[in-house]
């Protein structure tokens, strides 16, 4: 089907910005769907007369972050727009937005698709601007909620680079995912924190001119928003096949019924007569702004995963689970600056991978209430290296330290558990061993060495398993070798 | 029962040496309103209860032994400035009903410098006028001859300073509104600095324009109020964070050797003979104080009247989107959202409407370009006239108005004439600097003409002081109907 069309998908993406209080106002910002409607308002973002809009610093700070992280160029110049258009939920009758001159501006975004190539997403622009109420339309009437009205909130627009659902969905991610690592974003498309925004079009392969676009809302996980926009694809292919044409439309997803339906008509592009907001003087962003935004730019997911793969050898999969979520990935990082003598990087991984998580998922803990810190897992697997406890009971200890955030050394000594490598101890084990079972003895000097294994197990089972099986093996095969004699 | 004082600083004066009460002063103010204001029609709320409130607050303040710039004088507030508790009606059916929860930030400036506020005065509908005509509710008179309309927009805060109903007042200038109703009811007006009194409080009409300025019966009423509300606010973005000079300190009479700037194109075709005359006298007074005369020219000028409109309107249309029912003021329910919008927005008055219709024209895709983007370039070049002048003067001198008081009803149908009244005041606000219009004579009606006195930015204090050293050679007059109505 898509073989005869291209088609063309730009993102824009709204995400509010973390600050603790709105965009232009000292109100608190609140968890839309758990706060009481209109409790977090004031004169200014209910749009009461003579009220007037003051920026928020720490939106701008937020905003910046995210320009640098998505490489854009900052514009020093930043310029604040009035939106006009009508909506109940508009307290002022006009959007506080960013027009010509934009925070950001040609930026890119690489992604990594299934295949595992990697391609380039262009950022058109980053902006700044002012949420909206909530309306919530009843049979009796509407309610509006200003709780959300002039929370600081940053668009994020893509060129129309992208070329499917599933590089929409991997785009999206990796926005979502640079967002919470800067902690701008809690990245909740179910709260509607972060919401995304597809324009898709097709235009016949080859062709210069772009089709019609469809703008593609409510979509609220990554999911809806692939096969929102391979359906959409697939419909205005069948279109125009068919000998129709697709209409400019904002068109939503119908999560159940999996497909997408014709909310508004837009014929007309709609003139929101922007211009300048008298009420705002232009915000310069020197040199020292960007440069301090700079340092405070923390390391960035695919930089984690490059230097995983290259430096560590870690594969994709485990480099890019460990950079998904930022806590988890300093927390490794942390630990691989803290090994010291002990575990490598690639060991320190696999831990943290397969036991740590398993023990999280166990325990319902997370990264940011995790009771063991990347030291105390340094100290866990440096006792293992040095031959104090095996691999097994590193494990029981580990499980414990979750429990108790008690350090490894403590619980190995509390409970015992420290390997037996005395030698004198051991070859007295040993002698009672081999005095009790002349049988197996007899088969092994008779050739069947591969019962040394047989006699390890018995001398484990004596210590509990506590003895250090490489001096076991060694002075068992000694002591055997003497039998023979 | 005439007041014996009748201005702000001999009141002031006479407080502080416990002469009279705030409680006496308010009361005879307010008697005075009862009295009077029936014909003048400068107030449209009266606060009298908190007015006296007030003024015993202060009379307690004093006997206390406090003393603050303006304790326990009682002035006015045009009704486009929030006053906690009371109605703010910006002149509109819309907000009839609407009481602020909050002070403007100048109201709270007058009340921490101990001011009764009298009440709220008459303007043209969100200050969209020239003659108070547009107020939704009623046209107030001028004291001078009550056929005339006071000027507007702050009509009604000059009306009550003219008629002796508050002993000062605050306007708003967007593009005269405090230097042409100061003219016509021969009072002292100034348009300060944009940004040297904060906004927040004040109903927006054009944001870029819009600046609060004091009116008062003498240069030193009006610097003892501007001393009082100028200032940092952080609540304001374009508020200018530079110090407060003593304005009063600064009137000094003393303009031997300054500058004065005369330019020709202020005295347009179809000004009032009588108006030149007057201010081409008063301009030879000054030069016998010691000042400079120079001729020079603002060219851009003529087209100040273009820009104005297309940039006011503008701004107008999207600050006015926000009365729309949905959260304060009046609603009208309609069938629907949309219904019961339309039907709110029908209570905006035919002068408001066209505003907004032009505003939203001018931005309009396709049109932008043609209209707000080239008057925005344009008051540049106006802005760099001024800039210019003011390299080589100090003061520019001017008439305020091209007319006196015109009649009542006598320009409504024809907008025009009504707007090319603001010809003169409105290049002002274009720049970036400040003016006042002071009295310069009367004309044979026995009207007020207003002398303009512009100054570069932030130079509120020099052109007060040219206003207080000719106010010194000039014989005061009051208006004579008023005063012979309270006989
Ligand atoms: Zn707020």
């Amino acid at each position: 089907m898509l073989q005869k069309y291209e088609p063309v998908i730009g993102l824009e993406i709204h995400a509010e910005l973390m600050t603790q209080s709105k965009m232009f106002c000292g109100c608190r910002v609140v968890d839309s769907v758990e706060a009481e409607p209109n409790t977090a308002v004031c004169p200014v973002c209910l749009g009461m007369p003579g009220m007037l809009p003051v920026v928020n610093r720490r939106a701008v700070d937020f905003a910046l972050l995210v320009a640098l992280a998505l490489n854009c160029e900052v514009q020093s110049n930043n310029i604040f727009a009035r939106k006009n258009y009508f909506y109940p939920d508009l307290a002022k009758g006009y959007q506080i937005s960013q027009y010509e001159f934009p925070i950001g501006l040609r930026g890119y975004l690489d992604i990594t698709l299934s295949d595992g190539t990697i391609k380039r997403i262009g950022i058109r622009r980053v902006h700044m601007e002012e949420d909206t109420g909530k309306l919530t339309h009843l049979s009796d009437g509407s309610l509006v909620d200003f709780n959300r009205s002039g929370v600081a909130l940053l668009e994020i627009v893509s060129d129309p680079d992208i070329r499917s659902g599933e590089e929409a969905r991997a785009y999206a991610m990796r926005i979502r995912q640079i967002l919470r690592y800067l902690r701008v974003n809690t990245g909740d498309m179910e709260k509607g924190v972060l919401r995304i925004e597809p324009n898709i079009s097709i235009r016949p392969r080859g062709a210069e001119a772009f089709g019609t676009r469809v703008e593609l809302k409510n979509l609220n996980s990554f999911r809806a928003l692939a096969d929102g926009t391979d359906f959409e694809l697939d419909r205005q292919a069948a279109l125009l096949d068919s000998g129709g044409r697709v209409i400019q439309e904002t068109r939503g997803w119908h999560d159940a019924r999996r497909e997408t339906f014709s909310q508004r008509s837009k014929e007309e592009a709609e003139d929101y007569r922007y211009f300048t907001d008298p009420d705002l003087p232009p915000l310069y962003i020197d040199e020292a702004w960007i440069e301090s935004a700079r340092i405070a730019l923390p390391e960035l997911p695919q930089a984690k995963e490059a230097r995983y793969r290259d430096e560590f050898g870690l594969s994709d999969y485990e480099a890019s689970v460990l950079a998904e979520d930022r806590a988890v990935a300093e927390w490794f990082d942390a630990a691989v600056a803290g090994k010291g003598a002990g575990a490598s990087p690639k060991t320190l991984a696999n831990w943290i991978l397969n036991d740590l998580f398993r023990l999280m998922n166990e325990r319902g803990r997370s990264i940011d209430t995790l009771p063991v810190t990347p030291a105390a897992l340094v100290a866990l697997l440096g006792q293992v290296e040095q031959g104090t406890i095996n691999q097994t009971t590193a494990r029981e200890v580990l499980a414990e330290m979750m429990d108790s955030g008690r350090d490894p050394s403590s619980i190995i000594e509390s409970r015992g558990l420290a390997q037996i490598s005395d030698e004198a101890a051991l070859t007295s084990i040993i002698d009672t061993i081999i005095a009790g079972n002349p049988g197996p003895v007899a088969n092994y000097l008779g050739g069947k060495e591969n019962l040394l294994g047989w006699f390890v197990g018995q001398v484990m089972r004596e210590t509990k398993g506590r003895a250090n099986p490489a001096v076991v093996n060694e002075l068992l095969r000694t002591r055997l070798e003497r039998e023979r004699m | 029962m005439e007041p014996t004082i009748s201005t702000l600083i001999e009141l002031r004066d006479a407080l502080r040496r416990g002469e009279l009460t705030s409680v006496a002063a308010t009361q005879a103010m307010l008697d005075r309103i009862v009295a009077i204001d029936n014909t003048i029609r400068s107030y449209l709320t009266v606060t009298d209860e908190m007015a006296l409130e007030m003024a015993a607050t202060a009379d307690r303040r004093r006997a206390e032994g406090e003393d603050t710039p303006l304790l326990g004088v009682p002035v006015a507030v045009k009704d486009l400035l929030c006053l906690a508790g009371a109605p703010t009606t910006a002149g509109s059916k819309i907000l009839e009903n609407f009481i602020s929860p909050y002070n403007a930030h100048a109201v709270d400036r007058l009340i921490e410098a101990g001011a009764v506020i009298l009440g709220k005065t008459n303007t043209d509908e969100f200050a969209m006028g020239s003659s108070t005509e547009s107020s939704a509710f009623f046209t107030t008179r001028n004291p001078w001859d009550t056929e005339r309309v006071p000027g507007g927009s702050s009509g009604g805060s000059a009306a009550a300073v003219a008629a002796g109903l508050a002993y000062g007042a605050l306007g708003t200038d967007t593009g005269g509104s405090v230097r042409q109703p100061a003219s016509f009811c021969g009072l002292v007006g100034m348009r300060p600095t944009y940004g040297r009194i904060s906004r927040w409080g004040v109903i927006a009409y054009a944001s870029s324009l819009d600046q609060v300025g004091p009116m008062g019966q003498t240069a030193a009423d009006t610097a003892a109020l501007l001393s009082v509300i100028a200032g940092y606010d952080p609540r304001d973005s374009t508020s200018l964070d530079t110090p407060v000079p003593d304005y009063e300190a600064a009137l000094t009479g003393d303009i031997r050797g300054l500058r004065v700037g005369v330019p020709h194109e202020f005295f347009i075709e179809g000004i009032d003979t009588e108006v030149e005359a007057a201010v081409r006298a008063a301009i030879e007074q000054i030069a016998r104080l010691g000042a400079e005369i120079i001729e020079i020219s603002i060219p851009h000028t003529r087209y100040g009247l273009p820009i104005y409109y297309l940039i006011a309107s503008a701004e107008a249309g999207a600050n006015l989107a926000r009365y729309d029912g949905t959260r304060f003021g009046e609603r009208v329910t309609g069938s629907d959202v949309i219904d019961t919008v339309e039907r709110t927005r029908a209570l905006f008055g035919p002068e408001v409407k066209r505003r907004i219709m032009l505003g939203s024209y001018a931005l309009s895709a396709g049109y932008y370009d043609q209209y707000y983007g080239r008057a925005l370039k344009a008051r540049e070049l106006i802005r760099e006239n001024f800039r210019q002048a003011f390299e080589t003067v100090d003061v520019i001198a001017a008439p305020t108005c091209p007319t006196t008081a015109f009649k009542i009803g006598e320009r409504v149908d024809d907008p025009l004439t009504m707007y090319l009244n603001d010809m003169l005041t409105l290049p002002l606000n274009l720049s970036t600097g400040c003016g006042l219009s002071t009295p310069c004579g009367f004309d044979s009606k026995g009207l007020p003409i207003g002398l303009q006195l512009i100054g570069g930015p932030l130079q509120e204090a020099t052109i007060l002081n040219v206003a207080h050293a000719y106010e010194q050679t000039q014989p005061r007059r009051k208006p004579e109907l008023a005063l012979g109505d309270i006989a």
